[in-house]
């Protein structure tokens, strides 16, 4: 943590509000109390229906499970957040009854609480570095559940803040991609006073959080209410503009955008290439839940199909392999299975899905692998046949590697497969910009510093940049490049300004221009 | 939401529609699609470009009805709305000087093929066109298409107007007394395969464009997945056009059936729900 903002946290700290409640409670007394736990639905109800899992806290327990933060002096949470939010101030306004103002701390840095609050990785972030899980080997205080609860008490209440835009520039900038780094790069750039432009390619504002996490994770209604707040706050955002194709940066260029965020995400499906994979019925995660989460095909009424089975095989240990085979589930699937070639502590997923997965009833495969798929004569997958692993020394990623053991496999019955075996970085972009520096596997390249890619006017940020992370750091991401914009585009205008200043009269000005 | 400015009747199963869309008539080039969604209940569907004016801030899109999408698309009168409509999609057609290239196109394929053959004779080549289709009700954008062709060969399998016979009559008889430098082939999948089978018999290097179910269109789901050369490719993306002598066409003709029966279900209870409005 710098000095400045150890400095800055230490005088809020002392600030008679924070005075008054640290003396309310020993914290002796703190310490013993427990971690609040979240309501949730019923695993064998929750199963059968697409309402959310987690209920939220009530006010009562968020309170008692605030008053547990010791308001440290030194608080390591906020290290542990990308957006690098005050995490014991808004904790501190819940214990303090003040839910509005914790809310509106949250948004100081924050576009998108609400959403954070739900799909947040919290326990290796800010839960893992607070004070209870590194001194005291006790579980941490619940910030992501008491950040969801100060979101939802806000838009609940109908008293929504927007944050206080700074006098406006009139600049034009654009974020490329509608996604959690466009979300959060926007809302700082309009609180900045720019003219923000999200230009997003599909018929729905929101990226991943809309096409990719479940409604039983993050509700649709949620990130719409985020986006409304960003609306209010000046943003524009147009929908069916493909940037690259609908026109290009330079075509918006021309028509006055000075800078650009990149954030067009990870939107290319990894497949196994194994022999039968392009059979009817297996998809990958971005297709199944595409259908489901965007256009609806679960439902009757909306016209896009999808096939949900009976036997269902999600091929991946990821969220996104979690949040499909759970959908499978939801869909009447009798056997939802994940199919993981390492064993369950290897898995990417949160410890949350996982057991949230497990309490449904959804089966888990460890150390499984496809080999290869079979279909009916109308090519309609049947079976699948696996090979069951072992693990080995470990690998660059730290993991044991897993090792296929010889004549082990056998066949298994599934009339839909899921392949959630990671993403590539969308092409569109990279493909209509011929300067800009592009990795080997696709990603764009920046300077990790401001988030600037080869070409100046542009930024980047979320999955384009990393090739497959989480929402939060995305949102990072766009903090980072709304910062080092607003920089850039202060520096370019300070040399246009002093170049004006060299000339003495307005034609040695249009001799220059000429 | 993009305005449909013109609409007419090709036949009764087969329309045209201009709809205002500048952007993507100003970038769109031969070979490109774009995306359409009927209403917010609607599903995604891929349509090619046939025609664009730049001036007027217009696409031409040609559909036939087949499912339910296609029939609301049909549905719409001028003056009325799609939804949505995204594009220009895919990678455009790749235009050089070959020689002379013959350009087979079947049943509404010969509405992308237009802005291709277009292309070509623009671009030097001798143009020869084989229009194909069941019957003469059927055959679309034969004007359009003389203009832009050094000759057109129209082919009906009742024989009601031009020669009697599949497509690939009418190319074996182009075949047989031209130099073909180079095939280009849009329709239906069944009838690319028999046109490549045909050209690969002569050696003539050639393409096909490919026409397979999507969601996105911009590479995020894989539904419009293709084998191409024993690889994986997306259409949306890596085509729509591919070496068609490396595409495997079964495979392809699987896929486009993998929501026949559900299509079939919501398409009749789409026509009883019809009926009755």
């Amino acid at each position: 943590m710098n000095e400045g903002l150890l400095e800055f946290l230490k005088k809020e700290r002392e600030q008679e509000w924070r005075l008054e409640l640290r003396s309310r409670v020993k914290n002796k007394e703190r310490t013993l109390l427990e971690r609040v736990h979240m309501p949730e639905q019923e695993a064998d109800i929750r199963n059968k229906n697409f309402s959310e899992v987690n209920l939220g806290l009530s006010e009562e327990q968020a309170v008692l499970e605030a008053s547990r933060c010791l308001d440290c002096p030194k608080p390591t949470c906020i290290t542990g957040c990308p957006v690098g939010i005050n995490i014991p101030k808004f904790i501190k306004k819940i214990e303090a009854g003040e839910y509005l103002e914790a809310a509106s701390v949250l948004k100081e840095t924050n576009a998108l609480p609400a959403v954070c609050g739900r799909v947040c990785p919290q326990e290796v972030q800010c839960e893992q570095v607070c004070f209870y899980a590194q001194k005291l080997d006790k579980a941490p205080v619940a910030i992501g559940n008491l950040e969801r609860f100060a979101a939802d008490y806000e838009r609940n209440s109908g008293n929504i803040s927007v944050p206080k835009i700074s006098g406006r520039n009139g600049i034009k900038v654009a974020s490329i991609g509608s996604g959690p780094a466009g979300l959060a790069f926007a809302g700082d750039m309009a609180k900045m006073g720019y003219n923000v432009t999200v230009f997003e390619a599909l018929h729905e504002i929101g990226g991943v959080l809309k096409y990719g996490i479940p409604e039983f994770r993050l509700p649709n209604q949620i990130v719409e209410k985020e986006i409304e707040n960003l609306e209010k706050m000046g943003v524009k955002f147009v929908k069916n503009f493909i940037v690259g194709k609908t026109a290009t940066v330079e075509d918006l260029q021309e028509e006055g955008f000075t800078a650009f965020l990149v954030g067009s995400g990870a939107g290319l499906p990894n497949f196994m290439h194994i022999p039968g994979e392009n059979y009817i019925g297996i998809y990958s995660s971005n297709e199944y839940l595409t259908r489901i989460n965007l256009m609806n095909a679960a439902n009757p009424e909306f016209d896009t199909p999808v096939i949900s089975g009976r036997n269902v095989a999600v091929i991946g240990g990821g969220n996104t392999a979690m949040d499909s085979v759970r959908t499978a589930k939801r869909l009447g699937a009798e056997r939802a299975m994940i199919i993981y070639r390492r064993s369950i502590e290897e898995m990417p997923a949160r410890v949350e899905e996982i057991k949230h997965a497990q309490e449904e009833g959804v089966e888990f495969l460890n150390l499984h692998n496809p080999v290869e798929y079979f279909a009916d004569e109308k090519g309609t997958v049947k079976s699948m046949k696996v090979q069951k692993m072992e693990l080995g020394e470990p690998d660059a990623s730290g993991r044991r590697r897993p090792i296929p053991i010889e004549g082990s496999e056998y066949l298994i019955d599934v009339d839909t497969v899921v392949v959630s075996v990671g993403v590539s970085p969308n092409p569109l972009i990279p493909q209509s910009m011929e300067d800009l520096d592009v990795s080997a596997w696709g990603t764009i390249n920046v300077d990790k510093e401001n988030m600037q890619t080869s070409i100046p006017d542009l930024f980047a940020g979320g999955d384009i940049v990393r090739g497959g992370a989480t929402v939060i750091l995305a949102m990072g991401d766009g903090r980072k490049a709304a910062a080092a914009m607003d920089r850039y585009i202060k520096g370019k205008v300070r040399n246009i300004l002093s170049l004006i200043k060299e000339f003495n009269t307005i034609g040695e000005i249009l001799d220059f221009a000429r | 939401m993009n305005r449909v400015v013109e609409k007419e009747y090709f036949s009764h199963a087969v329309v045209m529609l201009v709809v205002e869309a500048p952007r993507i008539a100003k970038s769109r080039q031969a070979g490109h699609f774009v995306i359409v969604r009927i209403g917010q209940k609607g599903e995604r569907i891929p349509l090619t470009i046939a025609e664009a004016d730049i001036e007027k801030g217009t696409i031409t899109i040609i559909v036939q009805k087949v499912g339910v999408t296609s029939i609301k698309l049909c549905n719409l009168e001028e003056g009325d709305y799609i939804t949505d409509v995204v594009g220009p999609l895919g990678k455009p057609t790749h235009i050089e000087k070959v020689g002379t290239v013959l350009a087979c196109g079947g049943g509404v394929g010969v509405a992308p093929l237009l802005p291709i053959v277009e292309a070509f004779k623009k671009a030097g080549n001798k143009v020869i066109t084989v229009l194909a289709a069941r019957s003469r009700e059927l055959i679309i954008l034969e004007e359009q298409m003389r203009n832009f062709s050094d000759e057109v060969v129209i082919m009906t399998d009742d024989g009601s107007y031009g020669k009697k016979g599949l497509v690939t009559h009418g190319m074996e008889e182009v075949i047989k007394r031209e130099q073909i430098d180079l095939s280009v082939t849009v329709g239906p999948a069944i009838m690319m395969k028999y046109c490549t089978l045909l050209t690969r018999k002569h050696e003539i290097p050639t393409v096909a464009s490919l026409n397979t179910l999507m969601v996105d269109g911009t590479g995020m789901c894989g539904a419009c997945r293709v084998t191409v050369g024993g690889k994986t490719k997306f259409v949306c993306v890596d085509g729509p056009e591919f070496d068609a002598f490396e595409v495997d066409f079964d495979e392809m003709l699987l896929r486009l059936d993998s929501y026949k029966p559900s299509e079939t279900e919501a398409y009749e209870s789409f026509q009883k729900k019809y009926q009755k409005a």
